[in-house]
């Protein structure tokens, strides 16, 4: 059997799962926790605790500041030190509470047995009753893009849900805290899976993961033949190829299910798909089945200069150079520090940066690696028109963004791109494609706010 | 020989017919155009950088017209030409002319290499719209100047140009044409149109950071950090501090520079004055004399 995957585009950058079979561990407490108040997409979070107010872990500290939002928890137990700005992920100055640490003591409400709970001991589990409490939670994609899950399980009336797909791809290289996830929590991440699917009314699931992870495949596919036959359920794993960026919403459905999303602002439920991330189906397992909301995660602390790479489930909140340190410390000389992978992470000027939401890995690149090559003059060779897997020409969008010929660049479609950064990567010419490309992006997609405001 | 007759009589009665047709649509679609359109195009200076707002000089030669027609000018400033250029024109169309002041660019940051400590280095594409999507940049300051250049790249005229021994722009003020063109490229809207003030002479918070005091202190040595004592200084009531950080409102401020001597953080500058003369005794000055 063809093993599966997207239609268009891709590449293979050097994996560098350095951390692949490290079990996780369990970070230690921070002393001091921050907690940035936008740590997903829309309106940031407004704080209910004051300077002073002691808070347990679970407590909620600031509640969703719009219906694009998701509310914070608490992940420590102490005083709210004070409310403040402090440098996050953005690179800038953002507003942030910020507790100290005393003891670990946390909300009776919370069950922190390892008893695994079920569907079916739990009858008074609505669709709506599960897509509520994955609300209260705070629950949002923990893929990267920190989307509040609810508002995907309940989509516009336009479009109606077939599926549920997991994304377990872990496409992006050196991370693998989704694969250590799954071979650590799987149980979890199909009740979870069974959360979603009850949630979003569907009965078919799909379980899409890179064939460089054989074991995860093995042990999902065995479970699911055990946890979902004979039951209402159908879900499948479904092994793909690897390829970067298969773990885009756009490109696993259409590797997993042969559709295609239309461009923005057509979403994947457009085609009857919603894709959740593994750490959010695990995350979405804990806040209905064990009342936990989001304040923990796991993340990869990874590169190659490190000491001990490693694995954590780390409490959100925690300084990164807290987890860097107990890797062996930040490595010699000057290296770039990324929140997320090389190919689609954040490069951050502070150690201090807590980890988020979103955070799925902390990736140290040593300089030599980190250092761009100079740009030369393109040589139309159209390698970046072949990787595209949005089947965009980013020669050309760049030329454009450069330009600020913005008619032209909505013409040619500059808002269907993911940023994956495919393009860059595989100039030879080393040409700064995405950069102009993400310029101009930002740009007409403004454009195209103030003309539909009017 | 009747072909030919025949010929030159079809071709002038079709040349007549066709004379006659166009001379009626010329007549029935006629669009009048106001002559003082044209007269004003050619007072303005041509360069159609867009400053006054309008789509070119023409646009805004239009607009003068329609202004002037509607009774005033209000709001119809040719920044590039000035008052000089816009006299002309209000005498063109027999109006009256608010004196508008010249303005000038003003970069409020100075937040040298020798002001702001470096902690990272930015290998990306070298555009401050760029770096600006990025993160703060390559200091700890997320309100400060980038120094890429995208104000130079914006200035038609090569007004302003980043001097490579601070790293911040710097702008001819004779060059300048306060078209505005920088103050819309910089993607930290540091740079403002402010009054040039006489024989070039200002003063304005050269910072717009801002973050609370400590964050701001460590960030650059020339930062402001909202403590207020201006504020209180100033006897005109020209300095407002807002989001931490000092503004002084260029109408108002009257330039006795008490401000410079009260900031603390020396985050207040003033421009083009005299050096403050040393306390020089009589011979001193017989001297000089």
């Amino acid at each position: 059997m063809k093993i599966k995957t997207f239609s268009m585009g891709g590449i293979h950058p050097n994996e560098n799962k350095l951390t692949h079979e490290v079990p996780t561990i369990v970070a230690e407490l921070p002393k001091q926790a921050i907690f940035p108040l936008s740590q997903h997409i829309g309106a940031p979070a407004k704080p209910v605790v004051q300077k002073g107010d002691k808070v347990k872990v679970g407590t909620m500290i600031a509640e969703a500041g719009g219906f694009v939002s998701a509310p914070i928890f608490s992940s420590v137990s102490g005083t709210v030190f004070k409310i403040d700005t402090a440098i996050d992920a953005t690179g800038y100055r953002k507003p942030v509470i910020i507790i100290n640490v005393e003891g670990d003591e946390w909300e009776e409400s919370i069950d922190r047995s390892n008893k695994l709970e079920v569907v079916e001991t739990h009858p008074d589990l609505t669709p709506e009753e599960i897509v509520n409490r994955i609300k209260n939670a705070g629950v949002v994609g923990m893929g990267g893009a920190c989307f509040p899950t609810f508002i995907k399980l309940t989509p516009p009336p336009t479009a109606k849900a077939e599926c549920v797909i997991i994304n377990a791809v872990e496409c992006e290289p050196y991370i693998t805290a989704d694969y250590r996830l799954m071979m650590e929590r799987s149980d979890e991440i199909l009740v979870g899976l069974e959360l979603l699917m009850i949630g979003a009314k569907v009965t078919k699931g799909y379980i899409g993961i890179e064939t460089n992870k054989p074991a995860a495949i093995e042990l999902l596919t065995e479970k699911c033949a055990k946890k979902f036959n004979g039951t209402k359920y159908q879900v499948e794993v479904v092994p793909l190829k690897q390829r970067y960026p298969q773990g885009g919403e756009k490109q696993l459905v259409d590797a997993v299910i042969q559709r295609q999303v239309p461009a923005p602002p057509a979403i994947p439920v457009n085609v009857g798909a919603i894709v959740q991330n593994v750490g959010t189906a695990f995350a979405v397992y804990e806040a209905v089945m064990k009342n936990k909301p989001l304040f923990e995660r796991y993340t990869t602390v990874t590169g190659k200069k490190l000491a001990n790479p490693g694995n954590f489930q780390v409490r959100m909140g925690t300084p990164m150079i807290d987890l860097i340190n107990a890797c062996g410390g930040m490595p010699e000389g000057d290296n770039k520090l990324l929140a997320g992978g090389p190919m689609m992470g954040k490069a951050l000027t502070s150690v201090e940066v807590p980890i988020c939401k979103g955070t799925n890995s902390v990736t140290i690149i040593s300089d030599e690696e980190a250092r761009r090559k100079e740009p030369q003059p393109c040589i139309r060779c159209a390698k970046c028109v072949g990787v595209c897997p949005m089947g965009l020409e980013p020669y050309l969008l760049a030329k454009l963004s450069e330009v600020k010929n913005w008619e032209r660049a909505e013409s040619e479609d500059i808002t269907s791109c993911i940023e994956c950064g495919s393009c860059h990567y595989t100039c030879p010419a080393h040409r700064p494609l995405l950069d102009n490309i993400r310029q101009g992006k930002a740009t007409v997609m403004g454009i195209i706010r103030a003309r539909a405001a009017k | 020989m009747d072909y030919i007759l025949i010929a030159v009589i079809v071709l002038g009665a079709i040349g007549l017919i066709a004379a006659i047709v166009l001379f009626a649509a010329s007549k029935k679609f006629a669009v009048y155009e106001d002559p003082r359109i044209a007269q004003v195009g050619e007072l303005l200076p041509g360069a159609n950088c867009g400053g006054c707002g309008y789509p070119g000089c023409s646009g805004m030669a239009d607009a003068l017209v329609k202004g002037a027609d509607a009774g005033s000018l209000d709001g119809l400033m040719c920044p590039v030409g000035g008052a000089e250029t816009m006299g002309k024109v209000a005498d063109l169309l027999g109006m009256a002319i608010a004196n508008t002041e010249p303005m000038v660019a003003v970069v409020r940051c100075n937040g040298t290499c020798e002001h702001r400590a470096k902690i990272a280095e930015y290998s990306g594409l070298r555009t401050c719209a760029a770096m600006h999507a990025c993160g703060a940049g390559e200091t700890l300051c997320g309100y400060g100047c980038l120094g890429c250049g995208d104000c130079v790249a914006a200035c038609l005229f090569g007004a302003i140009s980043i001097n490579s021994e601070t790293g911040i722009p710097e702008v001819d003020d004779d060059k300048c044409t306060s078209c505005g063109a920088c103050v819309k490229a910089c993607p930290r809207g540091i740079i403002e149109l402010r009054k040039k003030g006489p024989k070039n002479r200002r003063v304005f918070v050269s910072c717009v950071n801002k973050d609370k005091g400590p964050a701001a202190m460590k960030a650059c040595a020339v930062s402001c950090i909202g403590c207020g004592k201006c504020e209180k200084e100033c006897p005109f009531g020209a300095i407002t501090v807002e989001n931490n950080v000092a503004y002084i409102d260029h109408q108002k401020c009257r330039l006795c520079r008490k401000c410079v001597a009260v900031c603390p953080k020396k985050a207040i500058v003033a421009v083009n004055f005299p050096a403050p003369k040393p306390s020089t005794t009589n011979e001193e000055k017989e001297a000089t004399a």
